[in-house]
């Protein structure tokens, strides 16, 4: 299933052939009026007056947009935390991704610290072959960090078709990584040329609000993000993008929840750093407010991290940075957990498990918000939502374009109609919908996967375990050009100089080697003695060739000149 | 120090208990609490023993000169940082000839501009037993008192340097300029009080690093110091000793690193932790910032790609990193709620972080030094080996060349606000211990005796910034900051007498021929500046004159600094008011809740090389049937105080039933 599929004569399954007629196809350079024809799974031709074979179905748009199917950058379907799975799995998450519009979900991979990437990889493909209705590809988290987490990832990349690895800096002493060890994954993860992806909140911090705001008394989902300000996300986006500069390595944030957040990454792109920002259904839909809710389990399902800022204003403002290019792609973060499960944490919100819902929604939200109110045309809408994501990810023209050879992921969209989400009538089984009660303008008409009608008429006809697993390959061109660019240019040069050959001080290892001190601390740094260099090591001669050159070591060497004195430097220029 | 504060409480009760009472007149002539003399310009003679307030302090501090005080030329223990002194008792003072002791210690200072961060205006300003005793015009003073003539100049407050590191040693070496050759470099610059940075080793007790510092420098000051106490290691047994430096032995601020990993490296944790102690302790919480995990590995990065030389040293300090770290450390003190002072600020970017975390309301002052406002980094590149290691400090002095001017901007607009030298020399010998490895260079640069002058070039004479704020800068916001005004910090009467006359006229070259300094390069070498101290006076001694300094070994004294300080602290106490978090009231939730079962999740410690981060505490699922939480009304087993399991009510996948408890 690997590789970009051609114009092969592949023999004939007439169910698989489809032609709509009088369709305005949008992608994200253009939009033009055409047929299409596709089979097999794949689209066999664009244009008018195409010479199709007989007895195919069609389709008639009558002039409606025709767009790549949505991609969803960032799910978490059936995802283990603590004991309980998130609440829709791989069936009905992507039955309720179809319903919305898109026809392929990315999900995240999260193996538990001291569980090989490998084996997580592989219990997560068996999940999603059994049971995904639309094709899937999967990012892997990194929860620990070691030397044999490094060779499982170059076979992640060079078998098994991962181009994408996210690292935490938040869930402090579960999975979070130290500013080292992500340097040390930021570098690992360029040579191998995939994409470094960060949940971007300062665990340390958060962990230290989290226990105030518990020793206050509060215990509500408030709590949650009282102990998360955004400050705290936009901190560490600051840092990853830090880092990331350093390492030359190119950054995906995720969950892009706030105004400030989004700020930095802005600010970054403006100075050139390869960094892409991710906001998600719920940050562009709704805002923070919630969690003030009387009601518990209501306040509870719009628990997740970042949580949504309570600033009204930041799904306008998300918008307008995701219309202008600022921000480039859009997930929904897909991890819903029920209102029973979510009760493990009712007396303490800093167990209730995270994430929302957002997969069914998120094309109709974006189009609503950005494209209804004028902030972006549809082609960027079709940017957005999946050709800039297939782009990343390396699966374009695979998927998110509408040309001759891509896979037939196609959405008929409708502008007109409007709806309004509830949870009565959503294709996820939790009790609560966080949009309950918007209206949306513009949803999909006619769905198809794979070449196949999943949605019509209002009528789903997902099939289980149809998902195809999409390979990524390294090095996507979008990406990695400007990195391949910058590691020529950054070659670190030093300055030729002669020897110094001045007076040398003398250092002595002086009493200075501590004894861990004796007292009740929290921490760091297992002291690790920053030994003295013996400089002496070198082959450095103090002044000409001595009597003692043979004898490799000398613990201690006199100081030259006289202390105090103006010691007579020689210039070497 | 108990029983200066024993003094300043009489005091404050004798000062309160006269308020009102015996004004004579309206006492805002000239605009405040700390402006000239009332009654100054007129040429009268009041009977001195009759203002209250002041005279008693005066024969407070006489008698304990007298007890304490032996040949030492040094001059008794000023008011400290009491009432003002522009009080009740603004009136002019001729002394009974009973206090015609000591002839050396008066001193007038006639005909210049006074200089305040505030206001400039002319007067003679007469000092007594290194305190300001008297300004205006007209003074009457005692025969046989000496004059300085400051015709054309100005007369502003001594300088304060900030930072300076003149004991702190590194890898063993002891800085090439101890407190006698530093504050005697300070001194002819114009700088009359510096803070030095106590480094103790971590795992040592700060008290005794502190008493090691206090004996070294009460040794050899030339002129007053305070220290600022490093944090070398956070844990939470440091809490005494933090109360202890803060309540008696007169610290207000310390300085975290944020760099030098496995070394001094404070995590994010401990920061936030310290800071929130600090914050009620009424300290000022300092941060050396950078990113000490990338600077790590940039470090092994360019030794293993064969860079050794100082240039290293810049390479694996970008700006970013610095930026980086500035950043996170004003996001964690907004947490805490605690005042934050960035030390060191060398870069363009980390200026503008600062400068918008205040357009944000953040409390947060930034200090420029010296090399950054001076000269840039582009000497890292040098051919000679120990001109550039001269220049190795962290964070580096930035190569891009419009850094300085870009931070004088910042400075005089006040987006920064104070000046320090970052003061640490090492000697070219020492240095060379690095010769073979840019990472095992000492760092530390010149700039003691250069700072106002520097300033005063490149801000003052470009038109950036006039005299008051040259003044502000250079000395008030510091002591404002570090709670020393008006002792230091002000020309008014009852502030110390550590006076300035500048010269704005003269240009000097700097050398490292002409230096006061023992080492053998100067930064900042051929440098011409306009600007310079001509007369120093420092505790009412002139020190320098006619080029010449006349300082004496041990003479400077300890300004100890109270906690809270007004200009920092008021803020602070009313956001810790405003900033308490309440809880939504609501019910109990009587819905379902899913069975937890305690498995698969309480992860092993993993048999990995974890960096430095705190121990694991496990923060496996708590049990929550620990809490008195009853499912559904009264149960048969609610005496049993633990079940490690619960079923669940709710059937799974349906629609469970939520009520809504609003």
């Amino acid at each position: 299933m690997s590789g970009y599929q051609g114009k092969k004569n592949i023999p004939r399954i007439t169910s698989d052939r489809l032609l709509i007629k009088g369709a305005k196809i949008v992608n994200d350079d253009q939009s033009f009026c055409a047929d299409i024809y596709m089979e097999d799974g794949v689209i066999k031709q664009i244009g008018e007056n195409l010479i199709v074979p007989g007895g195919v179905k069609t389709i008639d748009a009558h002039g409606r947009m025709l767009m790549p199917g949505g991609i969803d950058v960032h799910t978490r379907f059936q995802m283990p935390d603590r004991g309980m799975t998130s609440a829709d799995d791989f069936y009905q998450g992507t039955k309720a991704a179809l319903a919305g519009g898109t026809t392929m979900i990315m999900d995240h991979v999260v193996p538990e610290p001291g569980v090989s990437l490998i084996s997580a990889f592989e219990q997560w493909r068996e999940w999603a072959d059994s049971k995904s209705c639309c094709d899937y590809s999967l990012h892997v988290d990194i929860t620990e960090w070691h030397r044999g987490i490094q060779e499982e990832m170059e076979m992640l990349v060079k078998d098994h078709g991962v181009n994408s690895f996210l690292v935490y800096l938040v869930y402090k002493d579960i999975f979070q990584l130290t500013d080292s060890q992500v340097y040390e994954v930021f570098s690992v993860i360029r040579d191998l040329g995939a994409i470094a992806q960060v949940h971007a909140e300062n665990g340390d911090i958060v962990a230290e609000e989290q226990r105030r705001i518990l020793e206050q008394g509060i215990t509500g989902p408030e709590g949650h993000v009282l102990s998360r300000p955004e400050e705290v996300e936009a901190e560490a986006v600051n840092r990853s993008v830090t880092v990331a500069n350093q390492t030359n390595c190119p950054l995906y944030v995720t969950k892009v929840m706030s105004k400030s957040a989004a700020d930095v990454i802005a600010q970054a792109r403006k100075k050139g750093t390869v960094v892409y920002g991710e906001p998600i259904t719920a940050s562009l839909g709704t805002d923070g407010s919630h969690y003030w809710s009387k009601n518990w389990a209501k306040a509870a399902a719009y628990v997740t991290s970042p949580p949504l800022s309570p600033d009204p204003t930041t799904p306008d403002y998300l918008n307008s940075l995701l219309s202008c290019g600022d921000l480039q792609v859009t997930g929904s973060a897909h991890c819903p957990f029920n209102t029973a499960q979510r009760a493990v944490g009712k007396d303490d919100f800093s167990l209730i498990p995270e994430g929302v819902n957002g997969t069914e929604e998120r094309m109709s939200i974006i189009w609503d918000k950005c494209v209804v109110t004028g902030k972006m045309d549809e082609n960027q809408f079709v940017a957005v939502t999946s050709t800039n994501a297939a782009k990343i990810y390396n699966m374009y023209p695979r998927k998110g374009r509408i040309a001759v050879g891509s896979d037939a992921d196609l959405v008929l969209w409708d502008p007109e109609v409007t709806k309004i989400i509830s949870a009565k009538s959503h294709n996820s089984t939790v009790e609560y919908n966080i949009f309950e009660g918007t209206e949306v303008r513009g949803g999909p008409l006619v769905v198809i996967s794979q070449g196949k009608i999943v949605l019509e008429e209002g009528n789903l006809h997902a099939t289980e375990g149809s998902g195809r697993y999409i390979a990524r390959k390294p090095f996507p061109d979008y990406v990695y050009k400007r990195i391949k660019a910058r590691s020529r240019l950054a070659e670190l040069r030093g300055v030729p100089r002669g020897l110094y050959d001045g007076p040398v001080c003398e250092v002595s290892v002086t009493p200075k080697t501590m004894t861990p001190a004796s007292s009740a601390k929290t921490s760091p740094a297992k002291q690790v003695n920053q030994p003295v260099r013996n400089l002496h090591q070198s082959g450095f001669s103090l002044s000409g060739a001595q009597i003692d050159d043979n004898i490799p070591r000398r613990n201690t060497q006199r100081i030259v000149a006289p202390p105090g004195g103006r010691a007579n430097i020689t210039s070497l220029g | 120090m108990s029983d200066r504060r024993m003094s300043q409480e009489e005091d404050c009760a004798s000062l309160l208990s006269k308020l009102g009472s015996d004004s004579p007149r309206p006492r805002m002539k000239y605009g405040g609490m700390f402006c000239n003399v009332e009654g100054a310009f007129e040429n009268k003679t009041l009977n001195f023993e009759s203002f209250s307030p002041q005279s008693q302090r005066r024969g407070n501090t006489r008698n304990r000169t007298e007890v304490t005080g032996g040949p030492g030329p040094g001059p008794g223990p000023g008011p400290g940082p009491g009432p003002g002194p522009g009080g009740p008792s603004g009136q002019t003072m001729v002394f009974p000839s009973s206090f015609n002791k000591k002839q050396g210690d008066r001193l007038i200072i006639k005909g210049g501009k006074i200089v305040n961060d505030d206001q400039s205006f002319y007067a003679d300003v007469y000092i007594e037993d290194g305190i300001i005793k008297q300004i205006g015009e007209n003074l009457v003073v005692p025969a046989g008192v000496r004059t300085v003539d400051a015709y054309g100049q100005l007369v502003i407050p001594g300088g304060v340097d900030s930072n300076t590191s003149l004991q702190a040693p590194q890898r063993g070496l002891s800085p090439a300029d101890d407190f006698y050759q530093g504050t005697r470099a300070a001194l002819a610059g114009g700088t009359t009080t510096i803070i030095d940075h106590v480094l103790p080793e971590p795992g040592t007790s700060l008290l005794v690093a502190f008493e090691q510092w206090r004996d070294a420098a009460d040794q050899r000051a030339c002129c007053d110091y305070s220290l600022h106490v490093d944090i070398t290691r956070w844990h939470e047994g440091l809490y005494e000793e933090l109360e202890s430096l803060v309540k008696d032995k007169g610290v207000n601020s310390f300085l975290f690193f944020m760099s030098y990993k496995d070394k001094y490296q404070s995590s994010d944790s401990q920061l936030y932790e310290a800071f929130s102690v600090l914050r009620d302790l009424g300290a000022l919480a300092q941060v050396h910032a950078e990113n000490g995990d990338i600077i790590d590995e940039e470090q092994k990065k360019l030794l293993f790609l064969g860079i050794t030389g100082p240039e290293g040293h810049v390479l694996s300090h970008p700006e970013e990193v610095e930026t980086e770290a500035v950043y996170r450390a004003i996001t964690i003190a907004k947490q805490a709620n605690c005042p934050l002072y960035v030390t060191k600020v060398m870069s363009k970017p980390a200026a503008d972080v600062i400068a918008k975390a205040r357009k944000k309301g953040m409390v947060v002052y930034g200090e420029p030094i010296t090399a950054s406002l001076a000269t840039d980094g582009s000497h890292y590149w040098s051919k000679d080996w120990a001109q550039a290691a001269a220049y190795v400090m962290s964070p580096p002095i930035n190569p891009d060349p419009s850094t300085p001017q870009y931070l004088t901007s910042l400075l005089a607009c006040g987006d920064l606000q104070v000046t320090g030298s970052a003061q640490a020399s090492f000697s070219t010998a020492q240095k060379a211990v690095g010769k073979d490895d840019f990472t095992q260079i000492p760092e530390g640069t010149n700039g003691i005796e250069e700072r106002l002058s520097v300033v005063w070039d490149r801000a003052v004479s470009t038109g950036k910034m006039d005299e008051n704020e040259f003044v502000a800068v250079t000395s008030t916001n510091a002591a404002k900051l570090f709670n020393i005004y008006p002792r230091k910090g002000r020309i008014a009467v009852g502030s110390d007498a550590d006076i300035v006359i500048w010269n704005p006229k003269e240009t000097k070259t700097v050398s490292a021929k002409t230096h006061n300094l023992t080492v053998e390069v100067n930064i900042l070498e051929g440098m011409e500046f306009r600007g310079v101290a001509s007369v120093v006076v420092s505790g009412g001694r002139v020190v320098l004159e006619d080029g010449k300094l006349n300082v004496t070994e041990g003479s400077g004294r300890f300004i100890p600094r109270k906690a809270f300080s007004d200009t920092v602290y008021k803020r602070i106490r009313a956001r810790s008011k405003m900033a308490e978090a309440h809880g939504v009231p609501r019910g109990n939730y009587d819905g379902p809740v899913h069975d937890v079962i305690s498995m698969t999740k309480s992860v092993p410690p993993t048999p990995t090389t974890r960096g430095p981060t705190c121990p694991k505490t496990i923060t496996g699922p708590r049990n929550l049937h620990q809490s008195g939480f009853t499912l559904a009304g009264a149960q048969i087993d609610d005496h049993i105080p633990r079940r490690s399991a619960q079923k669940i009510v709710a059937p799974p996948g349906g629609r469970s039933n939520i009520t809504s408890l609003s």
